[in-house]
């Protein structure tokens, strides 16, 4: 939908060169200035409303790990860096483990910066699932940052995150 | 059910690690998106997916309203001796799906 793009109300330049469209005219110049209010209007909304910030998935996070160290290493998080949908972005997690009964991934967990909340799912794994790779497709409201954590059997966490940029935000309106 | 669709190989060798592709049809919906006359409209998602062998636990996953349409779920299992993968959805609304698949040990 045209109305969740950032920018709509740019296009008012396009309306004052362009001339009337011979196939549609009853598309005047004075509808088109009330679609644009419109949709002027429906972006506020999205902006207004409460969501995530970085201070909210801090706190998630916070809440996670406790006092424990984060590390930086092990974890692999694959989404692309630019989506063009925000309503299905495809992400697979990975963690360096060998997956025994006494060193294995406990839980990986996933957060996001500009949701409406921080937490996007967390999975629980067993040694029984031989490997620490999990994939799933999310939702992304924004172009915001991601960040992977994972648990490993002897209490430790280990982290990775990534920036994307997302185009066309999942959408807050209902489709029509 | 038809709205399930189960991606796991049928026989594999012992001890071989195997990966299961999972997808449901549910509309995930967010409980932050205005409907067409204006309201909330109300959430419903799947909160919970667990994935069993034999009864036994190996994956599962509690997830929220930033989980994609239909959600797709892709995990490792090691497959030791023939059995049966019971995958469970659960969530608002009294949602609850389940499906078996078999793997046979060569």
């Amino acid at each position: 939908m045209d109305s969740c793009r950032p920018g709509g109300s740019q296009r008012r330049d396009l309306v004052v060169h362009r001339p009337p469209r011979a196939v549609a005219p009853a598309s005047s110049g004075l509808q088109r200035r009330i679609f644009i209010a419109g949709t002027a209007a429906i972006l506020v909304v999205p902006l207004g409303s409460a969501s995530a910030t970085p201070d909210a998935m801090a706190d998630a996070i916070g809440k996670l790990v406790g006092s424990a160290v984060v590390r930086e290493e092990r974890v692999k998080l694959d989404l692309p860096p630019l989506i063009e949908n925000g309503n299905t972005v495809p992400l697979v997690v990975s963690v360096e483990s060998p997956m025994s009964v006494g060193d294995h991934v406990r839980a990986i967990h996933v957060f996001n910066e500009k949701n409406p909340q921080p937490n996007v799912f967390t999975a629980r794994l067993s040694p029984r699932g031989g490997k620490a790779t999990i994939g799933t497709r999310i939702k992304l409201g924004d172009s915001q940052k991601i960040v992977a954590i994972a648990e490993t059997s002897d209490g430790r966490f280990w982290s990775a995150s990534a920036d994307v940029i997302v185009t066309l935000a999942a959408c807050l309106e209902e489709s029509t | 059910m038809g709205n399930i669709l189960v991606n796991a190989p049928k026989t594999v060798r012992r001890g071989e690690i195997v990966e299961i592709k999972a997808l449901i049809m549910h509309p995930m919906e967010t409980g932050f998106r205005p409907g067409t006359e204006g309201k909330i409209i109300p959430r419903n998602i799947i909160e919970r997916f667990t994935a069993t062998f034999d009864g036994n636990e190996v994956f599962s996953m509690d997830m929220s309203p930033a989980i994609a349409a239909n959600p797709f779920v892709s995990f490792f299992m090691a497959v030791t001796e023939s059995g049966t993968i019971g995958l469970r959805w659960s969530g608002d609304e009294g949602f609850v799906a389940e499906e078996q698949v078999a793997i046979a040990v060569k």
